[in-house]
């Protein structure tokens, strides 16, 4: 596909990038499932199985029933939409109803920079070197971060207009719990970007054609996946659930689609960050025979993003919640520190094998 | 109209309208947010200049940190908010008539005495030095030849503003109660 | 035609011009501390349209130490107005009059 002017490419963009929301609401919707399920399955129970399955008939009369639970995504959303959508008197009118969706929209520009593929004839146009909704962006990194950075506006605005104390001390804590853990984010992100020499995401992704930058740096993705975990708000950081506390946090003046929206927006950033990492450290669309067949790039990225959805939801289940303080002292006594020397040995190790004092 | 134009005026008019509404709106934390949405404009503008790296470090800092502690502020101190009986302090009819003559000095000095010819035909910039910004403004940054020493005063700079920002807003022990 | 550095300098004026006449007319320290960013925001957009017209490269490093002086200032005026605020109850900056003697 040949795109020559600055219109194609929007258009282009436009499209790409409508089918690629779709893909990742759609991977929302099976995200939940996916959580409830393995969840059951850590905790010895069966989860969700009643909402559709396919029937198959053994020869003892009874029916097994085979994917049980497979429409319980729809189920929960057309009960989402159909309940009464309450708004509290006291709101400030205008911020309540914005927040809900100033907090999808950055998980939805996250999107954007994300390299799902190499190049793929017919798909990728042509001198570009990956397949992502706005490929080409040398500043992919630093995008995500701003973008990130933005995300707290949501959390601020729902937890300030709703009016309430349990809504506005969550808020505050959530917010305060983004920016801590997003020097540290930041900072460990800044590894691949050294390591490959470009903040374009598609480079990172071919710098990792020998090894993944993973096994090259351990402490860097852990790291990363910490904030990660911090900066969704998944357990062990999910204090904004805290139900004994806080009630729901800065949700809780929320009912109906509204209060779906954040829960959209939280599983659609897992699923992206879940991405990132696998970008970032795992060699993003790269694997086996990818050269050969490019489109693999798809189904390696969705087993990469697969794989990080499980782990999350298996920290879930095995972890206790920190308690506020803890979380604090642990973003900037422990993580920040480890990041910012892990930094500084990167850029020195990068500097001394480029000079030809260590030799690899 | 160019498409140019049209995004232009459209990204200049949401910051006008949105720092206008900085100034009249007597909800503090509104306020905040329209100076926010004034930001997001003043990075389109960028975007449109050409600057996607300072677009982004715009998001990044005036946007995701400065915006976001001032908002902190307001809802950590809300007694602040309190409705006042006049949002304008007493001296605003000084004020008004100062700030209007200094736009009236800024047009004098853009349409009258500001005149270069070098801005009436604008050089072509090289699309390789646009392409390399980012690796340009770096080694901009690190060069002795260029601003290695700015770059070392502003981060004692940052230092010495985080270390007084925590030594002024300390509490006192008095205060506690 | 395209959107020539002249509309840029307008924007430039307008903004730093609305800038101004927050922080001569309002009484919330917070409110004039906001307008002074406004403020510091046209003088860069200034820089960037003028290193773009000029086609180099110093007006974005230069918009970086403003954005640098802005954070720091943002740090130290904050503390001060929470401490002000702290002390006094208020950030009406016509009460804010101990120099007046």
């Amino acid at each position: 596909m040949a795109i020559n002017t600055l219109s194609q490419l929007a258009v282009y963009s436009l499209v790409v990038g409508f089918i690629m929301t779709f893909v990742v609401i759609t991977g929302f919707a099976y995200t939940t499932l996916l959580e409830r399920k393995l969840l059951a399955r850590l905790q010895h129970r069966v989860g969700p199985n009643r909402a559709g399955y396919i029937p198959i008939p053994t020869r003892g009369g009874k029916e097994r029933k085979l994917l049980g639970g497979f429409m319980q995504p729809a189920a929960d959303a057309v009960k989402l939409f159909f309940k009464e959508d309450m708004t509290p008197v006291m709101v400030d009118k205008w911020t309540y109803f914005l927040a809900p969706i100033i907090t999808v929209i950055p998980a939805i520009f996250i999107l954007a920079v994300i390299p799902w593929a190499g190049f793929v004839p017919y798909i990728t146009p042509e001198g570009r070197d990956y397949f992502a909704i706005a490929p080409g962006i040398n500043v992919g990194v630093l995008f995500i971060l701003a973008i990130t950075s933005i995300s707290v506006y949501g959390v601020v605005l729902a937890g300030w207009s709703s009016n309430s104390k349990y809504a506005i001390l969550g808020g505050i804590r959530a917010s305060a719990q983004m920016i801590s853990y997003e020097l540290a984010m930041g900072l460990t992100v800044l590894v691949p970007v050294m390591l490959a020499n470009s903040m374009d995401l598609g480079v990172i992704v071919e710098g990792q054609r020998g090894m993944w930058y993973l096994f090259l740096q351990p402490i860097a993705a852990l790291v990363f996946w910490i904030a990660a975990l911090a900066e969704l708000q998944r357990a062990p950081f999910d204090l904004l659930e805290a139900e004994q506390e806080l009630s729901a946090g800065f949700t809780v003046e929320y009912s109906s689609m509204r209060f779906g929206m954040f829960f959209l927006a939280e599983y659609m950033k897992m699923i992206i960050f879940c991405a990132l990492f696998a970008v970032f450290f795992l060699g993003g669309y790269r694997g086996p025979f990818v050269d050969q067949v490019p489109a693999l790039g798809f189904v390696y990225t969705a087993l990469k993003v697969f794989l990080g959805l499980c782990v999350m939801i298996w920290i879930r289940a095995s972890l206790p919640r920190f308690r506020y303080d803890q979380l604090m002292s642990f973003g900037w006594k422990v993580l920040l520190p480890i990041s910012v020397v892990n930094f500084m040995i990167v850029a020195v190790m990068i500097v001394l094998v480029e000079e030809g004092v260590l030799g690899f | 109209m160019t498409g140019e134009q049209f995004v232009f005026l459209a990204v200049s008019g949401l910051t006008i309208v949105a720092g206008i509404l900085v100034v009249t709106l007597r909800n503090l934390f509104h306020a905040a947010l329209a100076m926010m949405l004034s930001f997001l404009g003043v990075a389109g503008i960028y975007i449109m200049l050409g600057a996607g790296f300072l677009a982004a470090a715009q998001l990044l800092i005036y946007i995701g940190a400065i915006s976001i502690l001032i908002i902190f502020a307001i809802m950590l101190t809300r007694r602040m908010m309190q409705a006042q009986d006049t949002p304008f302090n007493s001296q605003a009819g000084a004020g008004l008539v100062t700030a209007v003559l200094s736009f009236i000095l800024l047009v004098f000095v853009i349409t009258r005495l500001w005149r270069n010819e070098i801005f009436d035909s604008p050089p072509e910039v090289p699309t390789a030095i646009m392409n390399q910004i980012v690796v340009q403004l770096g080694s901009d940054f690190v060069s002795p030849g260029a601003y290695v020493i700015p770059f070392i005063v502003a981060s004692m700079l940052l230092l010495a503003a985080l270390i007084g920002a925590v030594y002024v807003a300390w509490p006192q022990v008095e205060d506690e109660a | 035609m395209t959107a020539t550095i002249d509309w840029y300098v307008a924007l430039s004026a307008i903004l730093f011009t609305i800038g101004a006449l927050g922080v001569l007319l309002r009484r919330s320290a917070i409110i004039v501390f906001m307008c002074i960013e406004l403020m510091l925001n046209s003088a860069n957009l200034l820089f960037v349209a003028f290193a773009r017209s000029l086609g180099d490269l110093h007006g974005q490093v230069l918009v970086f130490f403003v954005i640098v002086v802005a954070a720091a200032e943002v740090a130290v005026g904050l503390a001060l107005i929470v401490t002000i605020f702290r002390t006094k109850r208020s950030i009406n900056i016509d009460e804010i009059n101990l120099l007046k003697g």
